[in-house]
């Protein structure tokens, strides 16, 4: 028999996605809500002049927030309802389940992407460079919140602390460090610890790309160089330590 | 080896289901979790893979460990096994093919609905959309759920959640299905719906079964395996764990009969005052002929699974003991 690839991937967005929100369509609202909502409080303080920074750090929020949130869906499907026992035992391998479902994540972010694609157009208005580094970045950001939310899901088995500590990775990542606004906002010496996630770095690029914040050339590719290392490690200790079949 | 053929409108990869008769080994399996906790012992069986297996044995005897070993869930310890010549170790991916499983206390997701629930697996193993629609629908109907394929499973009630469980896992094209304690938790009715539809399941499919009722091993199993303590006591079909069993009748006596003297029996008398002798062939039929001479009413019967189950776990519990 010919399995389809394509039908194995569909299947995970079918069911992590769009039947949640076919049935569900509540589940819409709160995932426009979250990004929206930081960027209208920083637009306000800021008086409009942070919209930009701020839509990007919407995006960067969507983005790692999705990838986390696989943690927490993954291990609802896996603790809740045996679904990772049903597919282990089946032609499915982890590698297209888990491309499946963060491909899921992603869709189901598409309400708040759509809006944040759209503030950005308006108000960006990037040139295709610009638009070539922000998606770069933005995917990396991605990755590295899958491997993360991968990862720790097939260690999970206790869904109240998986839904807690998605909420935990996803503040401690994406809404407290510098990503709505520039580092430059942030006074020393906290702006240390912020460079302690790669969420910094990877806004402090983007918010570089989109003239926010001005600065050398050495510290742009050691900013891209931080981001791509932080990368290759987590997903190289995602793979290594990912745990698919029990031991 | 036999094929079946399916309705001609799915394409020819799903139109024959292949039934492949084989064996399941088990060689030594051991299985010792990271609290030290010794779930498998050294288990070793040989089955042949066509009609029904149970497994029975109390909670925590291990059911559920075997069952994830050998659906290639979990890794073992120690030892090896094989399903139909595929090793679960060494060909994981090619035994897949021809596995599924539904684990126990397994949930049809709430957010779907049965027929997105089948279909969703269907694409997971790779079929086709449109071949995934057209066996969903017919999975539907033949477990009886085509009325609530467009139901939320949120709404539907505990048998047919599992029903829809099991619908799914029985689209496919696997040829061996794991089913760990399918029917835990549901009613009386739905039990016995679900004995249905796993007898014909049985006809064209291995189905692995474990579960802790005895009845159900009974109805439903060609042969029986009794597990405890991550050891295998006994494998049989129900004559042959009869014929292996110390004692192979049951002699019921009324409340307030004085109980004749027996040999090699062992007796007990419930809470309603009820005895109950159990003995072998020869030593059950002079006793009918006995308590028949003396007018007293007795029935007599071969043993149960639930004498063989109470006697072996427990004999052999003493047996260990006494070693």
């Amino acid at each position: 028999m010919k399995r389809s690839r394509f039908s194995q991937i569909i299947a995970s967005v079918l069911v992590n996605a769009i039947y949640e929100m076919k049935n569900y369509p509540i589940v819409l609202l709160s995932s426009v809500i979250a990004p929206l909502s930081l960027l209208f409080v920083i637009t306000f303080v800021s008086d409009g002049a942070l919209l930009g920074a701020a839509i990007q750090g919407g995006l960067i929020m969507t983005f790692f927030s999705s990838g986390i949130a696989l943690q927490s869906d993954l291990s609802h499907l896996k603790n809740d309802f045996k679904l990772q026992d049903m597919i282990v035992s089946s032609p499915t391998n982890s590698k297209i389940y888990v491309t499946g479902m963060a491909l899921a994540e992603i869709v189901y972010s598409i309400p708040a992407l759509a809006i944040l694609i759209v503030l950005a157009a308006i108000f960006l208005h990037p040139s295709l460079v610009q638009f070539v580094i922000l998606t770069f970045v933005l995917l990396l950001m991605f990755a590295v919140s899958v491997a993360i939310g991968f990862m720790l899901s097939t260690f999970s088995n206790d869904i109240v602390q998986s839904y807690a500590f998605a909420r935990l990775l996803s503040l401690v990542f994406a809404t407290l460090p510098p990503v709505y606004y520039p580092i430059t906002y942030v006074p020393i010496p906290f702006n240390y610890v912020a460079y302690l996630s790669p969420t910094t770095f990877a806004a402090e690029i983007m918010h570089s790309a989109t003239g926010y914040i001005d600065i050398s050339l050495n510290r742009l590719i050691l900013d891209w160089i931080v981001l791509i290392v932080t990368c290759i490690i987590i997903m190289y200790i995602a793979v290594k330590k990912t745990r698919w079949k029990d031991v | 080896m036999f094929l079946v053929p399916k309705k001609k409108s799915i394409s020819q990869a799903f139109v024959l289901k292949v039934r492949v008769m084989g064996t399941l080994e088990c060689k030594g399996l051991t299985k010792v979790y990271q609290d030290h906790h010794k779930a498998l012992d050294n288990l070793t069986l040989t089955l042949e893979t066509t009609g029904i297996f149970a497994l029975i044995g109390r909670n925590g005897a291990g059911k559920t460990t075997l069952v994830r070993i050998l659906a290639t869930e979990l890794e073992p310890t120690s030892g090896n096994a094989s399903i139909n010549g595929m090793n679960i170790l060494m060909q994981t991916d090619k035994l897949r093919e021809k596995i599924a499983i539904v684990p126990q206390e397994a949930r049809a997701i709430r957010w779907m609905t049965p027929k997105q629930t089948v279909k969703s697996y269907l694409l997971w193993r790779g079929y086709s959309y449109k071949d995934a629609k057209t066996l969903a629908d017919e999975s539907l109907e033949k477990m009886g759920l085509k009325n609530y394929a467009n139901v939320l499973n949120a709404n539907l009630s505990g048998g047919t959640k599992r029903k829809v469980l099991i619908a799914t896992v029985t689209a496919s094209e696997a040829e061996i299905i794991f089913l760990d304690e399918p029917t835990t938790g549901l009613d009386p009715i739905s039990r016995r719906e679900l004995w249905e539809i796993l007898r014909e399941l049985g006809k064209t499919r291995f189905i692995f079964l474990t579960t802790h009722y005895l009845e159900e091993a009974e109805q439903l199993a060609e042969k029986i395996g009794i597990l405890k303590d991550g050891k295998l006591l006994s494998i049989g079909t129900l004559s042959e764990l009869r014929g292996n069993s110390k004692y192979q009748y049951s002699v019921k006596l009324p409340p307030k009969t004085i109980v004749p003297n027996v040999k090699n029996a062992t007796v007990t008398t419930s809470q309603t005052g009820i005895t109950q002798i159990m003995t072998n062939e020869e030593e059950a039929f002079r006793l009918a002929r006995l308590l028949s001479e003396q007018s007293v009413k007795f029935s007599i019967t071969p043993v149960s699974l639930d004498d063989i189950f109470f006697y072996v776990v427990g004999q052999k519990a003493e047996d260990s003991n006494e070693a």
